[in-house]
């Protein structure tokens, strides 16, 4: 993928005709836009500026409800609960970011070979998803944090891992699609070869649905992450987490179940924000109802 | 040296119904600036025929006999080496403008790629080449449209984009499949006229599939009618017309809607369908739907009559055809 010919951003997708200025009337892209923007903010805040250190114990104010010196109240420890949210959003995107990138990057790349090659490449390719799949990605997840140890990048890995199969799958099955058009047909017809249409004519023509569908892995990743973090497997203390939050929250649950709601509703909003922004996307960058206007 | 030479050509495509032999043994040649139309019926192989002169087959398909392109050889030549000729030499514009041209590229792009391929033109020699070509092609207003995508045109306008497109880099041959039939009647013929004058302007060859006789009567001086995978009569297109020796010709003119034809007469059709390619019989492919088939026209595959001017006609059974023929004249 190194090769990406000097001209191929200029017909990137989000170039349709109108795109901003359909994408601003159309109800879940801007209210998924505006959920994953906060999202990123939030993230982008914390490391300028916390209400209070989200690594400071406060043992004396433990499990304040929300108030005016603690926002959102304080945990079983006296932290801070808004502090620890803001400092959380950075593992939620880390993992988002990274997890995602791994799987549209190695996956795409396997989708489009076995869809460009077909015969026993293709064949070869898809069995190891099948293969890949066939092991639930908490599973795999778990058996990795197992063998490497638990952590923040373990547990990217095994997210991002889990996601390879479905980006191959997703790309060989719309680039095959593709391959089947006239477009393509045309394109061999004027001496392009397989690479060539590739990257020119198969990518920008599936781009749309990687788009999309990196919208809601990103999602799923966010909560592969709350639950591995959760059974202790993702993140590490002091480092904090949405995930490991609610795992913390649930032995409180009587004593101050607010705990357990902030972190669930920022996970909640973070999840609905990004597939709202996918749905938005796939209306928004099909073609055929890009020509309306 | 003629442009163009196909001896014994043979293919055999995978189906899921088992090997089916789509080509059975055509041979032709073209000469530089020559026109050949090939006309039969959906499936007859007239498709698979030119996408294998493109080496456009599907990589299962396997394929005998010779093409021999400018003394070139082109089966069995690699698809690296095949890339070079596509595009340069061998232009072709396909059937459906609506699906030929790629969504998500502007149609300077993608007139001006092949260029940027075969001549290593920078993108803006590229730009101003296609500019030329869709001017030449008759999109109005095509400098303020450059930047436009496929889908801000119409049917025939994507059509002459195509066209644009397959001739960008000069080819020797211009292949066009059905190039018309996904167009309405007022643009089919522009869209003829336009190629007739390109292919006379640039002394390109042209191989035209249609399964309009009336397109094949006024834009090729020579054609093939192929059945079940062989030719079976060719010559100039003037001898055919007027001869029409072959029973399955005889047909295919009388199948066509005439004006003024008494009202309520029902248009003749050839009885019977096309044999499917996977279980064709030993003999004439035509055997099982012609009016003249006796006992052996099923086990012997008829050899090639030759008439005057290079007009050839494939029917054991020809001087019964004529006869009849003479009889119906008479009466």
């Amino acid at each position: 993928m190194s090769s990406l010919p000097a001209s191929l951003p200029s017909t990137s997708v989000p170039q349709l005709p109108g795109f901003w200025r359909r994408a601003l009337h159309h109800r879940s892209f801007v209210i998924g836009a505006v959920l994953t923007a906060l999202l990123v903010l939030a993230a982008a805040v914390s490391y300028a500026w916390t209400p209070w250190s989200p690594y400071e114990m406060d043992i004396a104010n433990k499990l304040k409800g929300p108030g005016a010196a603690h926002w959102l109240g304080t945990d079983v420890f006296g932290r801070d609960v808004a502090s620890l949210l803001l400092v959380g959003a950075r593992a939620s995107i880390l993992v988002g970011v990274i997890a995602v990138g791994i799987g549209l990057v190695v996956g795409t790349a396997l989708g489009l070979l076995a869809s460009a090659r077909r015969g026993w490449v293709e064949e070869g390719i898809m069995r190891l998803t099948d293969f890949t799949l066939a092991f639930p990605a908490i599973l795999s997840a778990i058996m990795m944090t197992a063998v490497f140890g638990p952590g923040i990048v373990n547990a990217i890995i095994a997210i991002g891992i889990y996601n390879i199969p479905t980006f191959a799958r997703i790309a060989r099955a719309s680039a095959n699609a593709v391959w089947s058009r006239e477009y393509v047909a045309a394109a061999r017809a004027s001496g392009k070869g397989s690479l060539a249409i590739t990257l020119q004519h198969v990518l920008p023509n599936i781009s749309a649905v990687l788009i999309v569908q990196s919208t809601i892995r990103f999602a799923i990743a966010i909560l592969a992450e709350a639950a591995l973090s959760y059974l202790g497997l993702g993140t590490q203390p002091p480092q904090p987490s949405w995930g490991r939050m609610l795992a913390e929250a649930q032995t409180m649950m009587w004593q101050a179940p607010l705990l357990a709601v902030f972190p669930g509703m920022a996970i909640a909003f973070a999840v609905l924000g990004l597939n709202l922004l996918g749905d938005g996307l796939r209306d928004l960058l099909d073609p055929r109802l890009a020509r309306a206007r | 040296m003629p442009l163009l030479e196909v001896n014994d050509l043979h293919i055999r495509l995978q189906t899921q119904r088992g090997p089916a032999d789509a080509v059975r043994g055509i041979s032709f040649q073209l000469e530089r600036g020559e026109t050949l139309g090939i006309v039969g019926e959906s499936g007859c192989g007239k498709s698979i025929t030119v996408q294998s002169l493109m080496g456009l087959l599907p990589s299962t398909a396997q394929v005998g006999g010779s093409i021999r392109f400018d003394g070139q050889e082109l089966v069995g030549l690699s698809d690296r080496a095949m890339d070079r000729i596509r595009g340069d030499r061998i232009g072709m514009i396909f059937q459906e403008p609506m699906t030929a041209l790629n969504p998500v590229h502007t149609i300077a792009r993608q007139v001006g790629e092949p260029l940027r391929l075969h001549r290593g033109l920078s993108a803006a020699d590229a730009r101003k080449e296609a500019l030329a070509l869709l001017e030449r092609v008759g999109i109005p207003d095509a400098a303020s449209r450059l930047d436009a995508y496929p889908h801000q045109f119409s049917g025939g306008q994507r059509q002459r984009i195509g066209i644009a497109m397959a001739l960008a880099c000069g080819p020797d041959l211009l292949i066009a499949d059905e190039p018309t039939t996904a167009l309405d009647v007022t643009i089919q013929k522009q869209i003829l006229e336009l190629i007739q004058g390109l292919v006379a302007e640039r002394g390109m060859a042209l191989i035209l599939i249609s399964h309009d006789l009336g397109v094949i009567a006024q834009t090729v001086s020579k054609m093939l009618v192929m059945y079940g995978g062989t030719i079976v009569e060719s010559g100039p297109t003037a001898a055919v017309f007027a001869d029409r020796e072959h029973p399955y010709t005889q047909g295919l003119f009388a199948a066509r809607p005439a004006l003024g034809a008494p009202r309520g007469q029902r248009l003749a059709t050839i009885r019977g369908s096309v044999p499917e390619l996977v279980d064709l019989p030993p003999g004439c492919p035509f055997a099982g739907r012609c009016a003249f088939t006796e006992e052996v026209c099923h086990n012997i595959r008829p050899e090639a009559t030759r008439l005057a001017h290079g007009h050839e006609v494939r029917c054991i059974r020809l001087d019964a055809v004529r006869e009849a023929a003479q009889h119906k004249e008479a009466a």
